[in-house]
């Protein structure tokens, strides 16, 4: 459903200038769970955010289901990051002042969903995470393991055809990103949602269907793995 | 996004930060509250003009007099010639120009213009004292247009030109020490007044009151009807065989006349050597004054705004700047360039309309009790005068105006934060 058709990245300017990907090509498929590993600084961000529409390729192309990403309208790219992309960053970027549903609605509000069922989408989705008594907490109260779960909660609430995951246990001790992993795992067996993991967490990328081994901006080993 | 959340938003967003938004909703304020009174001021003043120009009821009428005396300064003395010479009025200083009087000629010629009716010279009559059996003596002046101006009453009606009674109206504060009791009272009761004429001789003339006048900023002296003036008037001559001299005539032009129409009258009078002037010309000038003092607050008051602008434009820099995450996040979930771009400006709306309500809100606040306060003191001789007027218009300007000035203030951030990529916000640490 993703594909990335010889990507090239680069950063800066002039003597300074940097590539961060160099002619990179690889497919997504739907209902996969794929992780890109590597290297801290070896482009797996960079990538995961040209794939999810985020930032443009120098060179190459993205396509979106046999469509090239560069031809639709800003206002196409922002309607299918906003309907079927769910994202978790490699921080959790909650608005520290505002309530924990207020947060995990956010995508909804964008999509411009009415009050009301935006309210009843995200109780129901805090549920599924045992959030519910929080909902009216201030985020900023919350521990970290249940920040990224609440993290979690926002990348679903739209319900995505994919989550694009940046580190979603980078943060957490390794009890709390085990039940991370779970829920993500869960949702991609359940609900056959698409799963792009950035981690260096090796036993969270043994577990997804393949595993993409990024070094200094290039794809060096794309391995398949026996589930 | 929806436009409904997107103000909710906006709204939520401004009192996030309290004390930022607090002081410069404060700086607004100020703006918001002078330009609030300036512009009541202004409505107060000129609305209460109005109201004394609409009572005197003499819309149609021109006021002449000569124009400038025709003594040139640099021609020594002219010859005298009894139809034509208008002799000075005595010292001519910056207050009284150096303006002549009128003669029987320049009445003749009034007639002849087109246009113009029932043209009358106002004789101007000195009385000396009036006096109410029983009570005592006391000073008095007749205001010299009152036979053609409606009087602004308190009692009573108005006078009755073509009555060959003696009438006057009495202004309110006569009425009391002429024993007359109250205004209502005084209608109806006689009056005596005393005058000397020019040879010395001393006359009285019993008169009725027919009305009590308010007092008031145009309503200088009581009124006497065209009887009584030229009853007075022609016993104050005392027989002698100078020619008549008016300081005014009063002409009446069609009611219908246009802008154009009164020009062109008042060319042909101006051509005879004369001038004429409207009741709202006369009032122009007192108007003009108004006008000026309220501009210059006003100018005051839209320094202090835009000082206040800068704040806003500070503040939701500063805002953009904390922000910058946030704004990165609600990007990448797919908000459009232009609903961030709406979302910033409607938070700087928010923030001029939070301004200029409390400062509209505290203006009335304080302007309502202040209007009691003078009404009833320093300001009690002109009755009818709301100083401050806070008319629905003004306020609603005051509003708009801000909220404009908050608006452009806000663009500049608001476009700061619209053009963030959503990835360079999300890497900002
Ligand atoms: N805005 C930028 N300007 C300049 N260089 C950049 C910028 N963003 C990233 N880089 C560089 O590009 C390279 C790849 O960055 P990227 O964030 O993709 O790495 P990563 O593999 O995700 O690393 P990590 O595991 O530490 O998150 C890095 O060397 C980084 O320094
Ligand atoms: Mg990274």
């Amino acid at each position: 459903m993703l594909e990335a058709r010889n990507l090239t990245k680069w950063y800066g300017k002039g003597e300074g200038r940097f590539q961060a990907l160099d002619d990179v090509t690889m497919q997504v498929r739907r209902g996969e769970s794929i992780a890109i590993v590597g290297k801290s600084g070896s482009g797996k961000s960079t990538l995961m955010h040209l794939l999810a529409l985020l930032d443009e390729p120098d060179g190459g192309s993205v396509l979106v289901e046999g469509n090239e990403a560069s031809g639709l309208h800003a206002k196409a790219v922002n309607e299918l990051r906003n309907r079927r992309f769910g994202f978790v960053f490699q921080q959790f970027f909650l608005t520290a002042s505002t309530s924990v549903l207020d947060n995990v609605t956010l995508p909804l509000k964008i999509a411009g969903v009415p009050a009301r069922e935006r309210r009843v989408r995200g109780l129901a989705a805090l549920k599924k995470f045992g959030l519910e008594d929080k909902a009216k907490n201030r985020a900023s109260d919350l521990s970290g393991g249940q920040k990224q779960r609440v993290v979690l909660t926002r990348a679903l609430v739209g319900e995505p055809d994919v989550i694009f995951a940046d580190e979603p246990t980078g943060n957490l001790d390794s009890a709390t990103g085990r039940v991370v992993e779970e829920e993500l795992f869960e949702l991609n067996r359940a609900r056959g949602i698409t799963l792009v993991i950035v981690t260096h967490d090796e036993d969270l990328a043994a577990r997804c269907d393949r595993q993409i081994q990024v070094r200094d901006g290039r794809i060096v080993d794309s391995s398949e793995v026996a589930a | 996004m929806k436009t409904t959340d997107l103000v909710r938003t906006a709204f939520a967003n401004t009192f996030r930060s309290k004390l930022r938004t607090t002081l410069t909703v404060l700086a607004l304020f100020i703006g918001a509250f002078t330009l609030t009174i300036t512009t009541a001021l202004g409505a107060g003043v000129s609305d209460y003009v109005t109201k004394q120009v609409a009572s005197l009821g003499a819309n149609d009428v021109f006021l002449i007099s000569r124009a400038s005396t025709t003594t040139a300064t640099d021609s020594g003395p002219q010859k005298y010639d009894p139809a034509t010479s208008s002799p000075g009025t005595g010292t001519s200083n910056p207050l009284t120009g150096s303006a002549g009087a009128l003669t029987d000629a320049d009445i003749t010629t009034l007639h002849n213009i087109q246009g113009l009716r029932d043209v009358a010279p106002i004789s101007t009559v000195a009385i000396d004292w009036i006096e109410q059996a029983g009570g005592g003596k006391y000073q008095f002046t007749i205001a010299p247009t009152s036979s053609i101006a409606q009087s602004d009453l308190a009692a009573g009606s108005q006078l009755d030109s073509s009555s060959s009674d003696f009438q006057v109206v009495l202004p309110e504060d006569y009425v009391e020490p002429l024993g007359l009791g109250n205004t209502a009272d005084a209608v109806g009761a006689t009056a005596t007044l005393g005058f000397t004429d020019v040879a010395g001789g001393t006359h009285t003339v019993t008169a009725t009151v027919v009305g009590v006048s308010n007092t008031s900023l145009l309503n200088a002296g009581a009124g006497a009807n065209s009887a009584l003036v030229d009853a007075v008037a022609e016993q104050q001559k005392a027989g002698s065989a100078a020619p008549n001299r008016y300081q005014v005539a009063v002409a009446h032009f069609p009611t219908d006349a246009s802008a154009d129409d009164i020009a062109q009258l008042k060319n042909d009078i101006a051509a005879a050597g004369m001038s004429a002037q409207t009741i709202e010309d006369q009032l122009g000038t007192v108007q003009t004054i108004i006008t000026g003092i309220t501009g210059v607050l006003n100018a005051f008051a839209i320094i202090a705004l835009l000082a206040a602008a800068f704040g806003i434009v500070n503040t939701l820099l500063m805002s953009v700047q904390e922000r910058t995450r946030e704004i990165g996040l609600m990007k990448a979930m797919g908000m459009g360039s232009g609903r961030i771009f709406a979302l910033f400006s409607l938070e700087a709306i928010v923030i001029g309309f939070l301004g200029s309500a409390l400062g509209i809100v505290v203006a009335i606040a304080v302007g309502l009790p202040l209007n009691e306060a003078l009404a009833s003191g320093p300001l009690s001789g002109l009755s009818g005068l709301d100083l401050l007027l806070f008319q629905p218009s003004g306020l609603i300007g005051v509003i708009a105006l801000i909220v404009v000035i908050a608006f452009l203030a806000g663009t500049l951030p608001a476009r700061r934060a619209a053009r963030k990529n959503p990835i360079d916000a999300l890497r900002y640490e």
